[in-house]
């Protein structure tokens, strides 16, 4: 009976739904996402303060925020105070786990890996490290950034857990770098304060569309994110190693 | 279509958060209902023909069709936010079975008033 009402309900919700987002959008419909006249069209054209005309990859100097990939130049250039605030949710979230997690846990013994798994991680793990890396560095060209690179590290340090079972992290460095990065994010928007006159404004020289060097501060910020998400991550997974291995 | 499909996916992530007192079930709904929302949100940014919003050597111009990149900022900070819930929800779920055994929240003494 119970279920039956939820069900009820549910699909009373699903016809509200339908009904009022039928009225702006075209919901039986997909492929309608055309550019023109929306807010997305000042970010791919870059002139959101000022008209730039086209951009051309490899050619354009000094473009606004000079980023190759456009969604990277939302997260971390147009819209980067959200990304400080979803940092700030994820911190929160790693603060909450090992909050409950960290303390008066018990450690247990961990079943023996498979000799597959023990001898690959070792040639898996830096070729894994190098890639998360490289994702977050190149995350103004290439697909990526910093919070894919920076699981890409966090699983590569869960690989090593669950390759050996005596394996303990030092997390002392980790909460460095967490702390760090948080920190030197608030301060490069401190300092675009000072120079720019807002918060987070992009005050580097942006370059040539294309080049590594390029995009003014959008990278710099990609490095701080993608280190301090790849620490965070590893730290909630070593919070819950800890206690799933309590048998 | 699709939108029709992430929008009943939206519904059964609901369901599963309203039926179930399981707190891992209540996750995984909450999990696929995220999922429904964020596949709505890339539909409507989508159009057919459209490429990826990153400028190559390949599709080197701004002015070449691209699609709506603000919609897959706004779905990359939601999969962020997603997964720090589910994380600070297992935990919470783990805690509940190291204290009561069970990870019914009915029999946990929470919600006996229906």
């Amino acid at each position: 009976m119970k279920k039956v009402f939820t069900a009820a309900l549910v699909i009373l919700f699903g016809v509200v739904l339908l009904f009022g987002l039928s009225k702006s959008i075209d919901i039986a419909g997909y492929g309608d996402g055309l550019i023109p006249g929306k807010a997305a069209d000042a970010y791919i054209n870059k002139n959101v303060t000022s008209g730039t005309g086209e951009i051309i990859f490899g050619e354009t100097k000094n473009a606004e925020t000079g980023s190759a990939n456009m969604v990277t130049s939302v997260i971390a250039n147009y819209r980067s105070f959200d990304t400080l605030g979803e940092v700030t949710v994820l911190f929160l979230a790693a603060v909450g786990v090992s909050l409950i997690m960290g303390k008066n846990s018990k450690e247990g013994k961990m079943k023996k890996s498979g000799f597959i798994l023990r001898t690959s991680a070792g040639i898996i793990f830096p070729v894994m490290l190098i890639t998360g890396i490289y994702i977050f560095t190149h995350g103004h060209l290439t697909p990526g950034g910093g919070f894919p690179g920076g699981s890409m590290i966090a699983s590569s340090f869960l690989l090593l857990y669950l390759a050996d079972e005596n394996f303990k992290l030092k997390i002392t460095g980790f909460k460095v770098a967490e702390g760090l990065a948080g920190t030197l994010y608030v301060m490069v928007g401190a300092v675009g304060l000072i120079i720019g006159g807002y918060f987070l404004i992009n005050f580097l020289p942006t370059g040539v569309v294309g080049d590594l060097f390029s995009a003014g501060i959008i990278p710099v910020i990609y490095v701080l994110i993608g280190l301090k998400v790849g620490s965070e991550i590893t730290g909630i997974v070593r919070d819950m190693h800890k206690e799933e291995v309590s048998v | 279509m699709i939108r029709l499909a992430s929008l009943l996916l939206i519904l059964i992530g609901l369901y599963g958060i309203f039926s179930s007192r399981n707190v891992i079930k209540i996750l995984i709904g909450v999990n696929v209902m995220e999922l429904g929302v964020n596949i709505f949100i890339i539909s409507v940014g989508f159009f057919k023909g459209g490429i990826a919003p990153i400028l190559t050597a390949d599709s080197f111009s701004s002015a070449m069709k691209f699609v709506d990149p603000l919609a897959q900022a706004m779905v990359l900070t939601s999969i962020v936010i997603g997964l720090g819930i589910t994380a600070l929800g297992l935990v919470f779920a783990r805690k509940i079975h190291a204290q009561y055994d069970t990870y019914d929240l009915g029999a946990i003494g929470g919600g006996k008033d229906d």
